[in-house]
């Protein structure tokens, strides 16, 4: 059973929908039992980086996960659940992540070519850095959808594949069992699909 | 590099797919589930879902309809219409909307764009503008066209973005519905205005319509249109492969 963690952050729909169609049994839940029994956790997100990071503080999920992942449960942070995995982040102020990969979140603000339109909004390239299973079923050059502002960086240890955009952007990371994209999968047609299928499958 | 989108637009009423010339002489397509399918398989990069009808009843069927395109498409999908309050917002992103967009609803309250962006953020409010040039000034226009508002379209476009819309749709009045090219000038003078995501609409009639939409105004970032698709004028995997061989870059 997969857990997609339900802490009041984003829209739960679509990702469940994705689960559902590769045929992946799904729980949306932010009970601790559930969580702990569950084979692999996705950690979901949209909105901003302090408050999704104190939510997960108020629930005493962020120690849960940070136990979980200690114990090789797999983990997949998707689009800000990805940023969450972090040291930490400079959105509005300096915010505390999991801490689970090394690296921090910072804006493009002032990073970018200034013609360059911020968020980075639309289908861009995948272009991978290294091998890792959330690879297997896709393609060097194949496109997914991105909706960001801020992006990891100072994350070389991790880093699985990035997109093009002014400069190298972090879109999928990977160390050891904790995994995050920067895209939404479930927004990336059948390559995000495909992506999930890769993290829900059995692992040998 | 970032992808220019191909948008196929879905024009629903009474649960049914629809496509208007100039607004008027609404004509029977397919189911939108259906069309949603079909287009999301054949590589449209988004898909907009307007419901054109304003009555209560319809709107509770158009959830439903909502909803089930949404748990069959795996590719973002705004939806439009009647949209005139916070709570039309979340009603809609619970039925799997990623974003929303707000065209006359933002016209009478404009207070609606700033609220609904503090509350969703703004990647997921869109502002949709209907354009007509009178006098040889860009007006806005409400009601689905209908009603001249008075307000220059520019100065309309700016205060929306300022108050938190992260995409714009342009419209041109003038070319829809038309298919002799999208409104490259009006298009422009949105792109320089503004720095989030414009996506033009309106004057769709060929594959070139699109080369040399992305070719003239690059700024844009995505080509919309409803007809051309539903009566199979332009195929979208065509259109890609022919925007790719003219080096637009595109998704394939």
């Amino acid at each position: 059973m997969i857990a997609v963690v339900d802490y009041g952050v984003g829209n739960l729909f679509s990702l469940c929908s994705s689960l559902r169609a590769i045929g992946a049994e799904a729980v949306v839940t932010n009970e601790k039992s559930v969580l702990r029994s569950a084979d692999k956790i996705i950690l979901p997100g949209v909105g901003a980086f302090g408050d999704a990071a104190e939510k997960l503080r108020e629930q005493g999920i962020d120690s849960l996960l940070t136990e979980q992942a200690a114990q090789g449960r797999e983990i997949l942070g998707i689009c800000l659940g990805m940023q969450l995995l972090f040291e930490s982040s400079e959105e509005y102020g300096f915010h505390r992540g999991l801490g689970l990969l090394k690296g921090r979140v910072v804006a493009m603000e002032g990073r970018l070519p200034p013609e360059l339109k911020i968020p980075h909004i639309g289908w861009n390239a995948l272009r991978f850095r290294r091998d890792h299973r959330l690879l297997r079923y896709i393609h060097d050059g194949d496109c997914v959808y991105f909706v960001h502002s801020f992006y990891a960086e100072d994350c070389s240890d991790s880093l699985v594949a990035a997109a093009e955009y002014g400069r190298e952007i972090t879109a999928i990371v990977g160390s050891g069992n904790v995994m995050g994209c920067q895209f939404h999968p479930e927004k990336s047609g059948g390559v995000g699909l495909n992506i999930l299928r890769a993290f829900c499958e059995e692992t040998a | 590099m970032i992808t220019k989108r191909i948008i196929p637009c879905l024009d629903v009423r009474n649960g049914r797919v629809v496509k208007g010339v100039n607004f008027q002489g609404l004509q029977d397509v397919d189911s939108p589930v259906a069309l949603g399918k079909y287009y999301s398989d054949s590589g449209a990069d988004e898909l907009v879902f307007y419901d054109i009808t304003a009555s209560y009843e319809d709107r509770a069927l158009f959830t439903d309809i909502l909803t089930e395109v949404a748990r069959t498409i795996f590719i973002p999908l705004t939806v439009g219409g009647g949209i005139n309050t916070v709570d039309d917002f979340d009603r809609v992103l619970k039925c799997g909307a990623d974003k929303v967009s707000v065209n006359s609803g933002a016209i009478r309250d404009p207070s609606l764009v700033r609220e609904a962006a503090l509350k969703y953020g703004d990647q997921c409010v869109v502002l949709s503008a209907d354009i007509k040039r009178v006098d040889g000034f860009f007006c806005v226009f409400a009601r689905g066209g209908r009603e001249n508002t008075g307000m220059e379209a520019i100065d309309w476009i700016k205060r929306c973005v300022a108050n938190g819309a992260g995409e714009v749709v342009v419209n041109s009045i003038d070319t829809d519905g038309v298919k002799g090219g999208f409104d490259l000038e009006m298009l422009q003078a949105v792109c320089d205005a503004v720095k989030v995501p414009v996506i033009a609409s309106g004057g769709a009639g060929s594959q070139a319509d699109f080369v040399e939409l992305f070719r003239k105004v690059p700024a844009v970032d995505a080509g919309l249109a409803a007809s051309v698709f539903h009566f199979g004028q332009i195929a979208i995997p065509e259109l890609k492969r022919c925007l790719r061989d003219n080096n637009i870059n595109v998704r394939l």
